[in-house]
């Protein structure tokens, strides 16, 4: 090989490694530009008050975001406890019988279910929930962000237990275990990582979601702590904030917005504790 | 004439359609060490998959003939109950990557939901761990994590929480195969002090280690059992062609 074209290929091999390098930047750049923004919008209107306080009528000054906070805690609490066991043992199912018409059908529903636009699944929440109690609740707008979680669990623990390695399971059963105890005592354990990171994951999908809410939890002025009446969260906030004419509001809807991102962040961060905590070596 | 442990009668296995052992009669004796040896996919690894039920597990899996555990019909007795008695240990080392030592060779009970008192746990697990002559090495570190050790370490890790479950017969489904030749003869000196206390069964492709540690060996060629014996007799003079061929390299 002459010396021209070994010189040839290590400037392209460099110059690869540059656009790689170019490329990965550019593409990470849009969340600082969203983060900075956002944060120098919107931190100036966050302090104790704002955390603590109710919104105020329009023309009066100061007023906070607490009931759209406790709010969205609320939702999220009432969207996990029903997608979390759901998509779990869907996940068991997928991982433990990969073959069969019901299997297929199940990944089947499961991915289209992932692919449902939340507008629609808002409708269907409402037209389930909603019409059925008659009012708007929050327990309808936890089944609404539960629709959306549950296929993002079940592909999170389909996919973490399929690679917990066969002879695991064979070390349980072997010494006797029955096979729900080897499901639920040594398999989901040994996943139990890869389980709670898509369960954070999915939080922190859905704690941004506002066109699932728009016809179920509804939005409300108030502090509410009742499942069953019309409730306020952090997203709904911002956009009915947002699209209102008031420049005050607009103020406060950049405040929730920080703070929204805040718990999102925050919540992206967990799943790398618990990642590193409760990762399993096989 | 020795007491039998383990009956083996007219005795196959099946994937589907297809047989993979033939009508098999081997008897396995109270506190021997029994080789089961022959070239790969001869059936030996799915004969000790029976004996403790674990073959039934694969989908299309079946069996005909008996098998009796000291009289006992083992296929007509609880799958669980058979295990219990019948502890396994397999080719990979395979201890639960999210316990502790301790709690690995516990594993038996904790998981079977059967309570003990903490200093007769205690005693179980230093026990099973002196007898898998794991106990000096680890008695320091029982609290880490199983798979900190070496993978000789994690095997005596598997043969300790076996024996946990004081079995009456112990299955090694080639349990060197995936170890260093040191952690190997370490493993082989601990089968032969084992046969005290447990009869063994101990599946190999490696014709040495059943001539070093084995008191009976059976040669598998093709899913039929073709000669059991002692294994001294079996080794200097083998009464089938095939077992000769077999001990001297010109199949397998």
């Amino acid at each position: 090989m002459d010396e021209s074209s070994v010189r040839r290929r290590i400037l392209w091999d460099k110059l690869f490694k540059g656009i790689i390098i170019l490329l990965t930047f550019c593409s990470i750049l849009p969340m600082f530009f969203i983060l900075f923004f956002i944060t120098s919008k919107g931190i100036s209107a966050v302090n104790w008050s704002f955390l603590t306080q109710l919104p105020k009528p329009v023309g009066e000054m100061g007023g906070g975001i607490s009931n759209a906070i406790i709010g969205t805690f609320m939702l999220v609490a009432i969207s996990t406890v029903f997608s979390v066991p759901l998509g779990i043992f869907a996940g068991i199912f997928l991982s433990e019988y990969r073959n069969g018409r019901f299997v297929y059908f199940t990944r089947l529903c499961v991915e289209t279910l992932q692919g449902i636009p939340s507008i629609v699944i808002g409708i269907v929440a409402y037209m389930w929930v909603v019409v059925q109690m008659g009012s708007f609740s929050a327990l309808s707008g936890g089944v609404a962000l539960g629709l959306m979680m549950l296929p993002v669990i079940v592909t999170a623990t389909e996919e973490t237990l399929k690679l917990i390695p066969e002879g695991l399971r064979e070390a349980s059963l072997a010494l006797g275990v029955s096979y729900p105890r080897t499901i639920l005592k040594v398999i989901l354990p040994a996943g139990l990582s890869g389980i709670l990171t898509g369960i954070l994951l999915s939080i922190a999908r859905v704690a941004g979601e506002t066109a699932p809410l728009l016809f179920t939890a509804f939005g409300s002025p108030f502090m509410n702590l009742h499942i069953l009446k019309p409730i306020n969260s952090l997203p709904l906030m911002i956009f009915n904030y947002a699209t209102s004419p008031y420049p005050e509001w607009h103020t406060l809807a950049w405040g929730a917005s920080f703070v929204l991102i805040v718990f999102v962040l925050g919540l992206n961060l967990l799943t790398k504790v618990v990642i590193k905590r409760w990762k399993v070596q096989f | 004439m020795e007491s039998a442990v383990l009956k083996i009668e007219n005795f196959s296995a099946f994937f589907g359609e297809n047989q993979v052992l033939k009508e098999i009669d081997l008897s396995i004796s109270r506190n021997r060490i029994t080789a089961i040896m022959g070239p790969s996919g001869c059936g030996k690894t799915t004969l000790i998959r029976c004996i403790n039920r674990m073959h039934e597990l694969i989908p299309n899996a079946g069996v005909s003939g008996k098998i009796f555990l000291d009289n006992e019909d083992i296929y007509a007795t609880d799958p669980i109950i058979v295990r219990r008695q019948i502890g396994m240990v397999f080719q990979k080392p395979n201890p639960f990557p999210m316990m502790s030592i301790y709690d690995n060779v516990i594993a038996g009970y904790n998981l079977n939901g059967i309570r003990l008192a903490k200093d007769e746990k205690d005693r179980v697990v230093e026990e099973s761990l002196r007898k898998a002559a794991l106990w000096e090495e680890v008695k320091e570190a029982l609290h880490r994590r199983g798979t900190f050790l070496s993978g000789g370490q994690q095997q005596r890790l598997c043969i300790a929480r076996a024996l946990a479950m004081g079995p009456a017969v112990l299955l090694l489904d080639e349990p060197t195969s995936a170890l260093d030749p040191k952690a190997t003869s370490h493993i082989e000196e601990l089968i032969v002090q084992l046969k005290d206390t447990v009869t063994i069964v101990l599946v190999t492709h490696n014709i040495g280690q059943a001539a070093r540690v084995s008191d009976f060996t059976a040669f598998l060629y093709l899913g039929e059992l073709i000669e059991f014996g002692p294994t001294g007799r079996l080794f200097t003079a083998p009464k089938d062609k095939r077992t000769e061929e077999y001990l001297t390299g010109k199949f397998g």
